[in-house]
Parts: structure tokens; sequence; C-alpha cells
């Protein structure tokens, strides 16, 4: 669960920056997924065809999101699985209870799901006691541990298998101590296979969902979304609405970016391709499959034409491998759901600017998120959009929010930097100024905390102009 | 609520400002493969993620597939009786062998044969066809060869039609004629199940099949 109130992000960069073993965990793990990913697509040439391709898909399906939401409904519908709206995640938290509360289920198994996380799920049905079992190992780790995830494909990557060795032995019965990597999987598998076996309804997440078939696309490696979605009666999967692609032939080119992007493979072990729940004959799988449509914010998102390729994103998470920022502090220091440089747009226009405005924050704008983004969103442009919203309230309202930074000092401050510098006169008076005064002006607010760390650039006596005019260079 | 919801959301959308125009969506080149040289990728893939793949003679498949289950010492093996890869299967199978694993077939509906499923060795099935550009099988499980085979018992073993392995996914679609016939479930399955979830350490069989052993059919 994110802490929505009381977030103090300095503080917990401060925190996690001093904690040298979780530095060392991330350091460790970026380094190697960014290596595994520059062998899938080790030819620029088509990576670079590739992500066109890719950027094609997703802005196509964003043109006509409602049309083929529409249009997933009714093949949904058609091929037997019920569809539910939810504007809000408590909305969509409701629909899950209602459907385990209809079948008088009280076990749920889990496979890997950000939108689920996005809606506090687990926090909410344990509320109402259902019990929830996450099934993927990093979930399960880090669900064992009350935790939540620090990745949003490696969830548990803050965490070396010491700690995991402890946390198993503490927490699951008749464990001992073992460090093996080997043994604390045979551990999950044996303590999983009897929550698959119980499990009253699964629950999953939604990677694409193609609208001209109604089938639901799942990426894994494990095989426990396989599980999930085959072995309990019921079957409840959760998307974004933003997840829908209008064609099959649009689902290779995103699965080969997918993988490849987000952990190195040319493909994961399994693509499942949910298309209805149980025909008549069949003798396994769900007899019921529902999908939820999650908005929570998504259909503003969408107004705006710089904002909206934020919903281009398909969660490969790579742009938090490349990220200079979040390796250096992990994904908890974000303390919201989804961290990162994707975090950083996608939060703030979900939670508005003033709850979250703050992440745009952790960005030194390097690019490196823009450079490997699967599906070309400009990550860097639209941290810099989100920065000035902060400043800057707009007619229509960009982002819930908008202005709340704008303070007197400060506008007062840019106003006088516009009057100086449009006032040849008064810039002239300036400049000659902070030639002879400038390195011995007091290091007050701003300033003060700015030179902690860093140098203060020295200001020089003669201005460029003077020193150009007295070379002979006549301004024109 | 629901309704409501629905009626909102689309509204919203639908209130959204389009883009002037959509880019075009190309596609890559396919690259055209004989059928050795895809058996040759598809091994290549998959024995990279630790599959195991042979490469027999049609009509020789269940003697080596004997000669792979031996060493393994296994119990019981599932299979669909229905199929012809089940009925062929079933008639090949030495009835009293203690060095093989016994047929078990998966003939009843889940909720009454859950407690068996979960206590087997391993499983067979046949597949669509497979993809050598990424390794992968196809599968659509049917009434007669149900999904769980392929998931639950700690051994996956899969028939591979050498004349059906196409060059990509992209082309297994527009063969396959997918788009209007998508099956209950349609899986791609490229090794056996595996994690990488603590400290990157890659470890097999977390929750699926620990091994996949694939025979590929030639005439």
């Amino acid at each position: 669960m994110a802490e929505t109130t009381g977030f103090d992000f300095a503080k917990n960069i401060r925190q996690a920056l001093g904690d040298q073993q979780l530095r060392k965990n991330f350091k460790f793990a970026m380094g190697s997924m960014i290596q595994k990913r520059r062998l899938v697509f080790a030819d620029e040439e088509e990576f670079e065809q590739l992500r066109a391709i890719g950027q094609a898909i997703r802005t196509r399906a964003l043109a006509k999101l409602p049309e083929l939401l529409a249009q997933l409904e009714a093949r949904c519908t058609a091929n037997g699985i019920q569809v539910h709206w939810a504007e809000t995640t408590e909305e969509a938290n409701a629909t899950v209870l209602e459907i385990m509360q209809r079948h008088g289920a009280t076990r749920m198994v889990k496979g890997k799901s950000m939108v689920s996380e996005e809606m506090h799920l687990n926090h909410f049905l344990e509320a109402r006691g259902i019990a929830v079992t996450e099934t993927d190992l990093g979930e399960f780790i880090i669900q064992l541990a009350g935790e939540t995830p620090s990745h949003i494909i490696v969830p548990a990557i803050h965490k070396n298998k010491e700690q995991i060795a402890r946390l198993f032995h503490e927490k699951i019965p008749d464990t001992p101590y073992t460090e093996k990597v080997e043994e604390l999987n045979a551990i999950a598998r044996r303590t999983l296979r009897q929550r698959f076996f119980d499990g009253q309804v699964g629950l999953s997440g939604v990677n694409m969902a193609v609208a001209e078939t109604g089938t639901l696309c799942l990426v894994e490696n494990e095989g426990n979304g396989r599980m999930c979605t085959t072995v309990p009666p019921v079957h409840i999967a959760v998307m974004g609405l933003e997840k829908v692609v209008e064609k099959l032939s649009d689902v290779p080119p995103l699965l080969r970016l997918l993988t490849g992007s987000a952990t190195g493979q040319l493909i994961t072990t399994y693509f499942n391709m949910i298309t209805s729940p149980r025909r008549p004959g069949e003798k396994d799988g769900p007899l019921e499959v529902h999908l939820v449509i999650l908005d929570n914010g998504r259909s503003r998102i969408l107004t705006d034409p710089q904002f909206r390729q934020t919903l281009q994103c398909i969660r490969c998470g790579t742009c938090l491998n490349h990220c200079p920022v979040y390796t250096r502090i992990g994904g908890h220091a974000f303390g919201h759901v989804y961290p990162g440089p994707i975090g950083e747009i996608l939060t703030p226009q979900m939670e508005g600017l003033q709850e979250a405005g703050v992440l745009a924050t952790a960005s030194s704008l390097c690019n490196a998120c823009e450079a490997v983004c699967p599906v070309k969103i400009p990550i860097p442009g639209l941290i810099r959009e989100l920065r000035n919203a902060s400043y800057t309230a707009t007619p229509t309202g960009r982002v819930p929010g908008e202005g709340f930074k704008r303070n007197l000092p400060e506008t007062l401050a840019w106003k006088a930097w516009e009057k100086v510098n449009r006032t040849p006169a008064l810039n002239a008076v300036v400049t000659r100024l902070a030639g002879l005064l400038g390195d011995k002006a007091p290091r007050l607010g701003p300033l003060k905390i700015w030179s902690r760390y860093r140098t203060p650039p020295r200001v020089a006596r003669r201005s460029l102009h003077a020193m150009t005019r007295a070379q002979g260079v006549d301004n024109e | 609520m629901s309704d409501t919801a629905r009626e909102n959301i689309l509204r919203k959308l639908a209130a959204a400002q389009r883009p002037a125009q959509i880019p075009e969506t190309g596609a890559l080149p396919i690259a055209a493969l004989c059928q050795a040289e895809k058996i040759e990728q598809l091994k290549h893939f998959m024995e990279a993620v630790r599959g195991e793949v042979h490469v027999v003679k049609k009509d020789g498949w269940i003697a080596r597939l004997q000669d792979l289950l031996r060493p393994r010492a296994l119990k019981t093996l599932l299979y669909g009786p229905a199929t012809p890869l089940g009925k062929a299967l079933a008639a090949g199978w030495p009835p009293e062998d203690p060095g093989l694993p016994r047929l078990v077939p998966y003939a009843a509906s889940l909720e009454d044969f859950k407690s068996d499923l979960f206590q087997l060795d391993a499983g067979i099935t046949g597949t669509l066809g497979a993809i050598a550009e990424n390794g992968a099988l196809i599968l659509w499980p049917t009434p007669e060869e149900p999904r769980l085979i392929s998931l639950v018992p700690p051994i996956h073993i899969a028939l591979v039609d050498a004349r059906n392995i196409y060059c990509n996914f992209a082309d297994a679609l527009t063969a396959g004629a997918w788009k209007a016939n998508m099956p209950t479930n349609a899986l791609l399955i490229s090794g056996p199940s595996k994690t990488a979830d603590i400290e990157l350490t890659l470890a097999f069989g977390v929750h699926g099949p620990r091994e996949v052993l694939v025979l590929v059919l030639e005439a």
C-alpha cells in the first residue's frame, strides 16, 4: 500500500541512499537487466524498426480507444466472458468482492497484476475476510514480508537471498533456513501448489486485450499465471482501459518488444491467450471468466494531446532499469505503486500534482528512458511538462493540481528576470553589478541548499558582451 | 453501478480529441527458412532455455519416447485418450513394463480428476506447431486434450510435426487463420517453467513443468 498521506519523498530518498545493501542489490540487478536487454535487441536498426511499429500500434489503439473498448466488450460477451467497467479503484474492488461473494468464495490465488496493486486489492479483500495469495514468486516474497513491489517486473528485487531465506524460515511453517535459490524455489512451489489446488477464484492482470477477437493475453515465465487462470472455477482479469489493441496481428510485435524490454527474453516461457470460459465438452478451465476494465483517471489523461502518450505504456519496466535515479534509490522511495520514470509521469496524472507532482523532480533528464522505451514515450519531455504544470494553471486544466506550486516570491523573481532581460539598459546595469558583487552576495534560501554539495559558480567580472566588445567585435 | 460507469467512461473517451493522423503500422521482414533451418532454429532457442528437443522419424516416436522415459523412472504419464496421438500412444505402449510409466487418461472433468491430476509425474500433448523465430511451441488445448496436461505434471512431453514449424508468430497467426477460430485458450510455450525473482538467479520448474521434452516428427 502506497503511503498516500504524509509521503515525504526527500526523506525516502535520504534513507534509500543511506542503505548500502539496497543500493548494492539494485546496482547489480539493474546492470544485469540492461545487459540482457541489450543482447536481445543487438541489431540497432531492427530495434528501431520494431519500436516504430510498437509506437504505431499503441498510438492507433489510443486513437480508437472508445470504439475498441466497445468492440472488446462485445466480442468478450459473445465469447462468454462477463465484462465489468469501473471508473474508480473503489468500484473495481467492489466488483471483485461482489463476484467472490456471489460464489461464497473466501480464497483467492493471484497472478502478478500492477492494476491490482493500483487498486490495493489485497488490502481491501483481506479486510473483508478473504485470504489472498500472491503466487508469482517475487510477489509471494513481498506479500510474506508485508511489503509492496519495488519494481514492476521483478517485485522483490530489493531483497537478497539471505533476506528471503530468513523470511521463508520465519513465515512458512516447518521451513528450514536455506540460502540455496533452488531450494527456496522448491519451498515456494510446494506451498503454492496447495493454494492453486484449493483456490476458489483466480485473479490475473492483462498484458494486452485484443478487440477484434475478445482475447486476453498474459505474459509470464513461472506458470502461476496459467494456474490462476485455469485451475480455479472462476477467473477474474483486471485491466487498465489502455491495454486494448485493435488486431490479433498487433500482438506479435508488441509481445516481442515487451519480453525483450522487460527481461531480455525473445519470448517468455508462457504466452497465455484466453478467449472464453470453459466451453461445453471441455474438461478444465474456469467456468466463469470476468473482465474488469478500470479507468482510474486514464480517460482524463487521454484528453491531453501530449500527456496521452503516457497511455502508450506496455509496463515493461525497462525505463526503471535504465534510470540513474531509480537504480540508486529503488522503487519504494517513490512511495507509490508505479516507480521510476513511468511512475514519475503516470502517478502525478492519476493522483494529482499536489499529491505526487514531486515525483517528477526525481529525474536528471538524461533521456535514457526515452532512448530505450519500446513504444517511444517521450518521458523526459512529459516530466518537464509536469514540472511546468505545477507552476502554471491552464484554462482547461491539463492535470489535477495544476499551479499548486505557484507562489509570490518565485513569481516576482521571474517577473524581475523577464524585465531585466527585456530592457537593454537595465540588463547592462544588472550585468555590471553582478560582475562586481555576484561573488560577494550572501548564499541564502535555495542557493544555500543548492550550494551545500556543489561548488557555486564564480561570476565573471566582465560579461561576455563586454569582452567581445573589447576584442573589437562590432555589436552589429 | 457498472452501466453508469460504462457510459461515463466511454463518453469521456469519446470526447477526447483524436490525433490528426495515425502512423502506418509497418512490419518486419520475415526471413523465409526451409524446414531444416526451422528445425535447427527451434532446437537452438528451446535448448537455450533448457528445453530438450529430439528430431525423430514419424513412425519411431513411441520407441524413442520410451528410451527417453526409462532413465527418468516415472510412475505415471497423463494423456488425452481420444486424440490420434493418444490412440497411437495407447496402442504402442506395453501394458505391464515396470520400467515405463503407466498411462493415465484425462477422461473426467477437472472437478472429478483434480486430486489425481496433482499427483502425476508427466503429461504428453500434441501441438499445433511451433515457431522458429523464438523457439515456442503452439498449443491449442481441446476437449480431448485439456489445458492442464501441459501445466500440472512436472514433465511435459510435446510432439511437433516438422511441417508445422512457422518462421515467426505473425506467420503462424495467418497460416492457421487464428482470427476466425480463437480457441478457449491458445498457448505459446518456450520451455520449462522458470523464474529469476530471487537475485535474478535463474531457476527452473517453479510452478509449471520442470522439464519440457519435445519430439519433432519428420516424415
